[in-house]
């Protein structure tokens, strides 16, 4: 009863405007070609008022602006403070000045051990997309399988429960082991850490198709193909995305960990070398900038996900 | 066996987890081409649990179920359904979703136009042009329960489906629609049956009423003739003498005499 008298005005309308449109003929209704213009006006009366009533909402811009601005400043203000006297732990100022510097020249290339900070990003970046690239390239379709048959789902299901848990870091050595070089151990670290996310969630996904678009493809006899493209692969892409969002979460804190055992070109490592060279300025930069790149690797796989979204 | 659909002995029994559920029994119903067919009951009946069986969305436990002389072993588009939730594709626009079923039925023989053709021609039919690339999260309940109505006709079934087609609709939508659907029928000489808990609904609509008892181990208790002349008015017809009898009919049975309020309260 209650959604009934929820969805009651537009119905009503609905049902108002094809009754207007029966009863004339359609080559002279004026409806049929401007129906959606009528949906339209209340909701576009309704937009044009809306934004005229707050023109600049100061309190809320300055919530919204202001106190993470706020925010940083105390931080930053804390960090001083406790660094006023402070020989070792390097203050604001001087970290500040250190990255001045770092960031005037960030592709530098004196050599395979000094490199400027942008190489290093992009090293662990290039490593990233390849474990990660590599993982969704088997766990996606490995996904599919477990969500469509369950002999599979229950062949497999124990080892991930198994393997999930471990830190992905325990890997490292087998890798060391069986590529017997520390680049492709550091990829296969970031595959497997990249890999259970992406088939979990894929396969959750494929299970929790809903019933009636698989209803629909049986009444309609649809090919296989068909219902791979038509209904499962849009209806799984929202927990698809899921995974790989998880997936590259995990890869971006697990490759610092990785470099920094492996060595080469790497932010991990970078901030290893660093620490060796006592320079903590640079440690603390690396942290804000790993922080930043970890947030728009999010942002950009969240807006993704958003255009997928249906409901 | 001259009848279109032919259902002998069928019954019904669920595997579940708390142990079988005997669901229908005893089915024994026939259909003629060209017939509206309601199905009435309380909920949890297996109204729905028959349609399906004629979809071939179910098989039956035993028993047969023989649909224009060839025994239903699955489902199939000749059979077509109006899910009660319109079940439409979310990520397609009205448009695809009609033309994903017009495709998949006259693919084989028709040229591209031909489809498209088809496929305008059906949302025309339930007077849904107007939103043709529209996806269904920006239309109404309603517009979306037509389209789903307008995807089962553009197959040219020989039986078209309703589970509760109007079941999730406000009345004066449901009122229109039921309009719409016997302008449909009239125009297209369907062959309908129609799961409802609606007894004006049930009326004004069918043929026959099959009437069924409740579950579990439900089965038809009885079915009656609708000996309404058409094309049928609901305004003219509230005061039809036939009209309020077959209405009388039917809540009496429901009530009277396979009432269900006492029992579910306990």
């Amino acid at each position: 009863m209650v959604s009934a008298v929820f969805h009651s005005p537009s119905d009503a309308s609905d049902a108002l405007r094809a009754d207007k449109a029966s009863a004339a003929t359609p080559s002279q209704n004026p409806m049929t070609s401007s129906p959606s213009t009528a949906l339209a006006t209340p909701v576009a009366a309704k937009a044009a008022t809306t934004p005229k009533r707050p023109t600049i909402d100061w309190g809320e811009l300055a919530l919204k602006v202001l106190s993470p601005v706020a925010g940083l400043a105390l931080l930053v203000a804390i960090w001083g403070l406790l660094t006023m006297k402070s020989t070792t732990f390097p203050t604001p100022a001087a970290t500040w000045d250190a990255a001045v510097i770092l960031f005037s020249d960030p592709f530098y290339d004196n050599g395979p051990n000094d490199q400027g900070l942008g190489w290093n990003i992009l090293f662990s970046l290039k490593r990233v997309a390849m474990g990660f690239g590599l993982a969704a390239l088997v766990g996606i379709p490995l996904g599919f399988l477990i969500g469509r048959s369950k002999v599979i789902g229950s062949m497999l299901n124990p080892i991930i429960s198994l393997l999930r848990p471990v830190s992905p870091l325990a890997w490292l050595p087998i890798g060391l082991l069986v590529f017997k070089s520390a680049d492709p151990a550091a990829i296969w670290t970031i595959f497997i850490c990249s890999i259970w996310p992406m088939i979990i969630n894929t396969a959750v996904g494929v299970q929790r198709v809903p019933e009636d678009y698989l209803n629909v493809a049986k009444v309609l006899n649809l090919s296989e193909w068909k219902i791979v493209t038509k209904i499962l692969l849009p209806s799984v892409l929202p927990y698809m995305l899921t995974g790989v969002r998880l997936s590259v979460g995990t890869a971006w804190l697990v490759i610092v960990a990785a470099e920094m055992l492996t060595g080469g070109v790497g932010i991990g490592f970078w901030v290893w070398d660093e620490w060796n060279n006592l320079n903590v300025q640079h440690i603390i930069i690396a942290i804000v900038v790993i922080g930043v790149v970890g947030l728009l690797l999010e942002q950009a796989l969240v807006s993704i996900a958003n255009r997928f979204s249906f409901e | 066996m001259s009848h279109f659909i032919d259902i002998s002995q069928a019954e019904m029994v669920f595997n579940t987890k708390k142990g079988q559920f005997h669901a229908l029994r005893e089915i024994n119903l026939c259909i003629e081409k060209g017939q509206f067919v309601a199905l009435i009951g309380h909920s949890g009946c297996g109204k729905s649990t028959l349609l399906n069986l004629i979809a071939g969305l179910l098989l039956p436990t035993s028993g047969g179920l023989i649909c224009d002389g060839r025994e239903i072993a699955g489902p199939g588009p000749e059979r077509a359904v109006v899910f009660q939730n319109h079940s439409l594709l979310p990520w397609l626009t009205c448009f695809q979703n009609v033309y994903l079923a017009v495709e998949r039925v006259f693919g084989a023989k028709e040229g591209k136009a031909q489809l498209k053709k088809r496929t305008a021609d059906a949302l025309d039919l339930v007077g849904m042009s107007h939103a043709t690339d529209k996806r269904p999260n920006e239309i109404s309940g309603g517009m979306k329960q037509r389209v789903g109505i307008a995807r089962a006709l553009a197959m040219e079934p020989k039986v078209l489906l309703m589970d509760e087609p109007f079941g999730a609709l406000d009345a004066l939508t449901r009122a229109h629609l039921q309009d719409e659907l016997l302008k449909i029928v009239a125009r297209t000489q369907s062959t309908v049956v129609m799961v409802t808990h609606d007894v004006d609904e049930a009326v004004l609509l069918s043929d026959r009423i099959v009437m069924m008892t409740n579950g579990p181990a439900a089965t038809i208790g009885e079915v009656l003739d609708v000996p309404l002349a058409r094309p049928r008015n609901r305004v003219e017809l509230a005061e039809d003498p036939a009209y309020i009898q077959c209405r009388k009919a039917v809540l009496d049975f429901l009530y009277t005499r396979h009432g269900v309020a006492h029992k579910q309260a306990a």
